[in-house]
């Protein structure tokens, strides 16, 4: 099939010239096909990438706060800065802001202090982030005890809407997911096979069908003397849905971890709990963290969908304002926007995760 | 734990002595499970009860009746008849079918971005690496609804009316109401043109059998590739030629203030394509990537040690290798597909989410019968799915002594 017959010719000696003009032959004319295609790209980029800055920055309006300020040749960035403060708070009465702010800094700050490793009590900080944090958010947010004005769910919007549906999708996920992915690995027959059922469900069916249940089924289920809020609905419907992901997740992990530890585990007499707990949970969701954060990342981009259900998320406080009709026809810089800011959170935590992952890659 | 001993020495020395029933784990597992058992049914009965009473309270009667009733409602767009006096049953079959299509359409064109993405990030051309990985990090980390609707909103509905179309060959068109299209339309004798691509098609699939086995008897190889493509594309061309190529195209032509002839795509279908092959594609490049990556480099230096040349080594040594890696996770990016095509909903495009769940849901009130049905056809092509992909890990399991 493959013999040669005659001798091969020697190679060229590898190029040893250095600095621009090196790098240029490395890594770019390297042989005629690359030459073509890089020809090519250039051409291509300056096609895409010049028109895209002179709309987006060069020819773009950027001060202002009525419709007059668009001039029409570039993007108009007046219509974003003319309702920021709504794109952050939506509805939420002016004179409570501050209750907003106070919450998204203790996030930013818990965030920050369990992201950097070198700080440390990370044990105790993470316990607050997830169970203080989380009750101190509920009574800033809602109101209505310690002399605060109760805000209802149906004033909160924005970006601040999108962050609290991602938090407690997150904060909710993970510990139902790994609670799932035990039982699925569990002994006993009907709590596998309930586990099994419950996560190839939720993965089965997409995140909207998931969300009209939510919102259509769910105030079926209960007495109908029960008010179920909107947002409740919505959160239980995502956080259900990702724990089977979550699931899935952690239970890769499990597996990872040899057989050997637990059994080394029940040789010294620990119980389960106390097996899963201090030995295989910890090295399991260690393995798993880029996996976690992946999943992160998905649910925060699926917060997006709550729109559809009627709550006004960051997207759809943007949507809304294009069809206010004193600023109609800026679709283009509504949407690029919700892009931007989508995408500076997703991209940050896909960082992370690939920052995290080279940490832990303590083999060879 | 010195007592805990202890009592195992005396369960060894009289085995009818047992320690306490709660020690025992079977017993403990037998407990666990009936509460669990006892708490579910309870959960069931009390969730039946409240909504029976809600149903009743409502006035809604249950029952799967509504289906043969008239929809009453238009879509606008249809691969099968139908029309405002056809029944939901058939409404659900319409916006099934407008499901399969777009995730069909979608799951083409991701693979093919897709596989041509992830592998220029492979590329030794820099400004194509580049290129592929900002490809792969700005699409990947754009909710796919917002996506949606900046091409639906932003792109598609700022084109020109249908009298100032873009036009391509003046053939192709696209204006606000969509893309038009020139269609097909087949001469009589065009059957021929098919019957031969039918032909080919066993033939080619004979072919690869007859060299596999041959290659196994004899070790001989030989090129199912060129000669199949050859037999494929040859075929149903020289039966085309020889029956008069009876196939005419309808081409789209201005008349008035629309289009007249060809097909019409809708927007909603076209921006609802582009954003879910764009975003899935950019998942694709990366398992794409992976996969290749996942083969090792000594694979590729042996099959240089024996002189094989480098295509032989990239299709028979790398790529089968690489598939075993892509295909499952393949696989589920097209079932994410699938359901992510359901955001459909969110710009209007007529499919099961929108209009079985959306309109027909609102129409009838069958909250719980709709909602169910639309989740169990999802939930039934992943299952579907999935037991295949199963079969295909078993059959390429690496066969390990």
């Amino acid at each position: 099939m493959a013999t040669r017959t005659e001798m091969i010719e020697a190679r060229r000696p590898p190029d040893m010239r250095r600095g621009v003009v090196g790098w240029l032959r490395a890594n770019l004319f390297n042989g005629p096909f690359n030459s073509v295609a890089s020809l090519l790209t250039i051409v291509l980029l300056a096609m895409v990438l010049w028109p895209l800055a002179k709309w987006a920055l060069i020819d773009a309006d950027w001060l202002g706060s009525t419709r007059e300020a668009c001039t029409g040749e570039g993007a108009c960035w007046v219509f974003i800065s003319a309702r920021f403060e709504t794109i952050i708070y939506g509805f939420y009465p002016d004179a409570a802001r501050w209750r907003v702010d106070l919450v998204l800094t203790m996030m930013a700050l818990l965030i920050a202090w369990l992201a950097i490793p070198r700080l440390p009590a990370k044990r105790w900080v993470g316990l607050f982030a997830l169970v203080g944090f989380p009750i101190v958010a509920y009574f800033l947010l809602l109101g209505g005890h310690f002399g605060l004005e109760a805000v209802p769910t149906r004033e909160w919007g924005g970006l601040m809407l999108t962050l609290t549906v991602a938090t407690v999708g997150i904060v909710g996920s993970l510990p139902i997911g790994v609670v799932l992915a035990l039982g699925r690995r569990s002994k006993m027959p009907l709590v596998r096979s309930l586990c099994v059922v419950f996560i190839e469900f939720w993965r089965g069916v997409p995140l909207i069908t998931v969300l009209f249940m939510a919102s259509v089924m769910l105030p079926l289920f209960v007495p109908t003397e029960v008010e179920f809020d909107k947002l409740l609905r919505a959160l239980i419907g995502i956080m259900f849905f990702w724990s089977a992901y979550m699931a899935e997740v952690v239970r890769g992990g499990l597996q990872a971890i040899p057989s050997g530890q637990e059994e080394a585990a029940k040789a010294l007499g620990l119980g389960y709990w106390r097996r899963m707990g201090l030995i295989v949970l910890p090295q399991a969701l260690k393995l798993v963290i880029p996996g976690i954060v992946n999943t992160f990342i998905a649910l925060f981009k699926d917060t997006s969908l709550v729109l559809i259900i009627g709550l006004f998320d960051l997207l759809a406080i943007i949507r809304a304002g294009l069809t206010d009709s004193n600023w109609l026809g800026f679709a283009t810089e509504g949407y690029v926007f919700a892009a931007l800011m989508f995408w500076i959170f997703c991209f940050s935590m896909s960082r992370y995760s690939q920052y995290i992952e080279r940490r832990l890659h303590t083999g060879h | 734990m010195g007592r805990d001993i202890h009592s195992r020495l005396d369960m060894q020395r009289s085995s009818s002595e047992r320690g306490p029933l709660w020690r025992d784990p079977a017993v403990r597992a037998l407990v666990i499970q009936a509460i669990l058992l006892l708490a579910l049914l309870g959960f069931i009965a009390m969730i039946v009860t409240n909504t029976l009473a809600n149903l009743e309270a409502r006035g809604i009667t249950t029952g799967f009746g509504f289906l043969q009733e008239r929809a009453g409602f238009s879509i606008p767009q249809t691969l099968i008849d139908y029309s405002g006096d056809s029944s939901y049953a058939r409404t659900f079959v319409v916006g099934l079918l407008n499901t399969l299509l777009v995730s069909g359409m979608g799951i083409v064109a991701a693979t093919i971005i897709g596989f041509i993405v992830g592998i220029a990030r492979l590329s030794s051309n820099w400004l194509m690496a580049k290129l592929a990985a900002a490809y792969v990090e700005i699409f990947r980390n754009i909710p796919l609804l917002v996506q949606i609707l900046f091409w639906y909103f932003a792109v598609l509905q700022a084109l020109p009316s249908p009298r100032q179309s873009l036009s391509l060959f003046e053939a192709f068109f696209l204006n606000v109401r969509g893309l038009v299209v020139p269609a097909p339309e087949p001469l009589p004798g065009f059957s021929a043109t098919l019957w031969a691509l039918l032909l080919a098609v066993i033939a080619v699939v004979g072919l690869s059998v007859f060299a596999r086995r041959r290659q196994a008897r004899t070790g001989k190889a030989l090129s199912v590739f060129r000669l199949g493509a050859l037999i494929l594309i040859g075929l149903p061309l020289a039966a085309f030629l020889a029956t008069g190529r009876p196939l005419a195209w309808d081409v789209p032509t201005l008349s008035g203030f629309n289009f007249n002839g060809g097909v019409t795509v809708i927007p909603e279908l076209v921006a609802l394509w582009l954003a879910l092959s764009i975003y899935t594609a950019s998942f694709i490049a990366e398992i794409v990537r992976s996969g290749i990556q996942s083969v090792p480099q000594g694979q590729v230096e042996a099959a240089r040690a024996i002189s094989l040349p480098g295509d032989v080594t990239l299709r028979k040594i790398v790529i089968p290798q690489a598939m075993r890696v892509i295909v499952p996770q393949l696989t589920s990016q097209y079932l994410n597909l699938t359901k992510n095509s359901s955001l459909a909903t969110a710009i209007g495009y007529p499919d099961l989410v929108a209009v079985f769940a959306g309109t027909a849901l609102n129409q009838t009130g069958q909250a719980i019968e709709i909602v169910a049905i639309t989740m169990a056809v999802y939930l039934l092509i992943s299952l579907v799915v999935s037991a295949l992909m199963n079969l295909y890990n078993a059959r390429t399991l690496l066969k390990e002594r």
